[in-house]
């Protein structure tokens, strides 16, 4: 025990308390983020007007609407003169929207493609899931395509030997010509789907007839056209753009050369001319009589234009790259395409993330100038069901309902990439 | 001296180091790959002669100098359809460019506020900011141009609910900007002793407007000599001369007076019969694809401004402040030079992308170039191949110019490193 000479000495620890009301909790918060100026606090409650003014405008309008009826003027007598939307128009036409003129029997098929995509991309999207579900997704374009289109099982399947053979081709190749190996394999399958493909698909269907029945592409519409589009479209367009970025920076002056002028032409003409010429043009530079499928046509277009931005994008992350990188990978004496595979691209895919989602978003939302070219996609149907007697007249309820399906996938698709960047993070540079 | 030493062992030339020789192999690569590029494109204009052949055609551009024959409802400079097709495409070209320009103008000045407001310490702002730029760019700019279209179309007033005693509608602004069915009408600005105005060949230029811009850029640079001279003065005496008034005077004077000189005054639109007579009138479709572009590409340039500002660090600032800088002149001597580097690139892939999306003007019916040469003409004349060629060809050239400008750009304000 210590004796104290002043009058008084703490000799216990006074209790925490809990801070002010006005430094703690949501007060603290509204102190510092609404109301910490009178400015701030003038702005405030300008935008609280704003919010109300906007919700109390548009909040009837959904309140009030109607989901059951048969025409706009049913509609208008449920309303009774109340401003309301009338999304009956969605309900009632909600599968034209969907698969457009697609056969309504064969509805299950494109509903099921749609389930085996979500298994398909899972493992691509999330690394946490097991290695092995990533030969499902191998398979899944062949799947799809049989699925949608329809027609014998045996075209699909002979198309996927194709790269099978290729493979096997390399494989044997690289033990007894290490060079030629990557062409020889490109030839044996060019061989295979030029030549021997076709007759052999026949024999199979012909042996063993599996078939789902056919689909044209012109009754293809709706949200399924979007989506098949725009899907295809970018997991065919990141490989190409990747290709298309490493021949930019090539050292071989023709290859550059090619890609610079592929490149700059595509990125230099509004997507629509390229439809156009996909629809209008391309008989021109066919052999006379060919003809091929409007929707195919269309894929390869959008797949280069978006190809074109991808590439520049992923030059963009190369070009991040120090020259250090390049320098290590030859030390270690690795070939160019090991460099790629191994130092490089890992790195530069890495920066270009938000850069190639960017593209995609906007690839899928350019999906919807193909209404242009007679396709009938979401904003396309949105007029034709106009041209019909019972709906003329209504306009704002497809324009939500269109505007709201793009606003989820491109919404979905920015914060994934966000996702991704952050778990790519890695506390350096 | 010695004899110099014998250089590397010769090899003679073989046949297998085309693919087994580094030097050799690139050689190989590009000639086959050249063959078969040269091949293909063969292949394509062998396809085309055939079809054309087959078809009864040529490849010609000589329709470019017919009769057009068909009317265009918005016209910048004279045109009427005794003109020709070459005429037709550029008065296409003409509007084309004009949408670009106003898009640009209105995606700069609406995403510059959205995206500083965005980084606003406060938050319900920040918030309606975050939410303008999720809704206008998720959405497809198509979309937004047949919204935009339906506003000034389907859901404005028709002409007449403007007469009568109780008018329906109003006239915004004190009778100036009239929004109708028909199309939006603005002053138009008049000049009471017009200098007239001087063919240039292709189209007319108005004198007055001519004479102003050179008033402008005059006392522009006469401004800048000022404050040139200003900065010498403090550069040898350490004290600045007070310059604001001259500034002032120099930059807004001559101007007003130029004004005043040509009797400048505005007409408003007025409402005579069924339509509205007078001002300027915007049409519906111009003014769906001006608003539908021009809020869509805010949404992006929003994104752009925020992230420059963000990038230039904090020390930046408080650097500028422990040298006892102001808050204004760090803002223009240290934060925009170093915020512009990281803006202005992605800014002007955003116009590209702008001028290039004006061609969506097909949905709402504007006469661009796409809708006049790459629309009318080809359907006219039959002239697919060609229009299309040209078409695609004036698009490239407008990207290739601004992108080239932006290359003189970038290298100008590249960081000098070692």
């Amino acid at each position: 025990m210590t004796r104290h000479d002043k009058a008084f000495v703490r000799d216990a620890i006074v209790p925490e308390r809990a801070p002010p009301v006005t430094e703690s909790g949501v007060w603290k918060w509204m102190r510092e983020n609404l109301f910490s100026s009178w400015f701030n606090a003038i702005v405030t409650a300008l935008s609280i007007y704003v919010i109300y003014s906007v919700v109390t405008g548009f909040a009837p309008w959904f309140t009030n609407s109607v989901w059951q009826a048969g025409s706009l003027s049913q509609c208008r007598e449920i309303l009774d003169g109340a401003r309301g939307a009338c999304f009956a128009v969605i309900t009632e036409r909600w599968n034209q929207l969907m698969f457009g003129f697609y056969p309504r029997a064969l509805y299950w098929r494109p509903t099921l493609t749609a389930a085996l995509f979500l298994v398909a991309i899972a493992p691509i999207l999330f690394t946490g899931l097991p290695r092995r579900m990533l030969w499902f997704s191998a398979v899944y374009p062949f799947l799809a395509y049989f699925l949608l289109w329809g027609g014998s099982i045996w075209i699909p399947v002979t198309a996927a030997a194709g790269f099978v053979f290729a493979a096997l081709a390399f494989v044997i190749l690289r033990r007894l010509l290490p060079l030629v190996a990557p062409v020889g394999a490109v030839l044996v399958a060019l061989i295979w789907w030029l030549t021997l493909a076709a007759p052999v698909a026949e024999d199979l269907s012909w042996i063993a007839p599996v078939e789902l029945q056919f689909v044209r592409s012109d009754r293809f519409g709706g949200f399924l056209l979007s989506l098949v589009l725009g899907l295809t479209a970018i997991s065919i367009s990141l490989p190409m753009g990747i290709l298309l970025a490493l021949g930019r920076q090539s050292d071989l002056l023709i290859v550059r050369m090619s890609c610079i002028v592929f490149i700059e032409f595509i990125r230099g003409v509004p997507l629509i001319t390229l439809l156009f010429t996909a629809s209008l043009l391309l008989n021109y530079f066919l052999p006379p009589g060919t003809s091929f499928d409007l929707i195919l046509r269309v894929i390869i277009m959008v797949t280069f234009f978006a190809a074109a931005y991808i590439a520049e994008v992923v030059r963009g992350g190369l070009a991040s790259l120090p020259r250090g990188q390049y320098e290590a990978a030859d030390a270690l004496g690795l070939t160019y395409w090991q460099a790629q595979r191994k130092i490089i691209m890992p790195q530069a895919l890495k920066v270009s993330i938000p850069g190639i989602v960017n593209t995609f978003i906007g690839l899928f939302k350019d999906t919807t100038l193909v209404v242009f070219i007679g396709l009938l996609d979401p904003v396309g149907l949105s007029n034709s069901i106009r041209s019909d007697t019972a709906w003329t007249g209504i306009y704002w309820e497809l324009f939500v309902f269109i505007g709201a399906f793009f606003f989820v996938f491109c919404f979905g698709i920015s914060r994934y990439s966000m996702y991704l960047e952050r778990k790519l993070t890695r506390g350096h540079n | 001296m010695s004899p110099p030493s014998p250089g590397p062992p010769q090899e003679r030339f073989r046949l297998s180091m085309l693919i087994y020789d580094q030097r050799y192999r690139s050689l190989t690569i590009q000639i086959v790959f050249m063959m078969l590029l040269m091949g293909f494109a063969a292949w394509l204009v062998d396809n085309v002669i055939t079809n054309l052949r087959a078809q009864g055609q040529d490849f010609s551009y000589r329709f470019l100098w017919q009769r057009a024959g068909y009317d265009i409802n918005q016209t910048l400079v004279a045109y009427d359809s005794n003109m020709t097709h070459a005429r037709a495409m550029f008065v296409g070209l003409l509007n084309t460019l004009l949408v670009a320009v106003l898009g640009c103008v209105l995606a700069t000045v609406a995403g510059v506020i959205v995206g500083v407001l965005r980084l606003s310490t406060n938050w319900l702002v920040s918030q309606i900011m975050a939410v303008y730029v999720e809704i206008f760019r998720n959405i497809p700019t198509l979309l937004w141009i047949i919204i935009f279209y339906t506003l000034v179309t389907i859901d404005a007033p028709a002409p007449r609910d403007f007469a009568g005693d109780v008018p329906l509608a109003a006239a915004w602004f004190g009778g100036a900007v009239v929004i109708t069915n028909r199309g939006v009408y603005i002053p138009e600005p008049l000049f009471a002793n017009s200098l007239g105005s001087v063919s240039l060949g292709l189209f007319d230029v108005s004198l007055d407007f001519a004479a102003l811009v050179v008033v402008i850029i005059a006392s522009l640079y006469a401004n800048k000599k000022l404050l040139d001279r200003a900065s010498a003065r403090q550069a040898t005496t350490g004290i600045r001369p007070v310059t604001w008034w001259k500034s002032m005077l120099i930059l807004f004077l001559p101007v007003i007076l130029a004004l005043l000189a040509l009797g400048f005054h505005t007409e408003n639109a007025e409402l005579a019969g069924f339509n509205f007579q007078g001002g300027v009138h915007l049409r519906s479709s111009l003014v769906a694809l001006w608003f539908g572009l021009g809020i869509y590409t805010s949404a992006f340039v929003a994104e752009i401004v925020r992230a420059g500002i963000l990038a230039v660090s904090k020390g930046q600032t408080e650097a500028a402040a422990s040298l006892g800088m102001r808050p204004t002149l760090t803002m223009r001597l240290v934060v925009l030079p170093q915020a512009l580097r990281v803006i202005v690139p992605p800014l002007i892939s955003q116009y590209l992308n702008l001028t290039k999306n004006t061609s969506l003007g097909l949905a709402v019916g504007y006469m661009d170039l796409r809708s006049t040469l790459g629309g009318i003409t080809i359907n006219q004349t039959g002239r697919a191949l060609e229009g299309m060629l040209l078409m695609m060809l004036i698009y490239l050239l407008i990207s290739l110019t601004i992108s080239s400008l932006m290359n003189v750009y970038n290298s100008r304000i590249k960081l000098k490193e070692r």
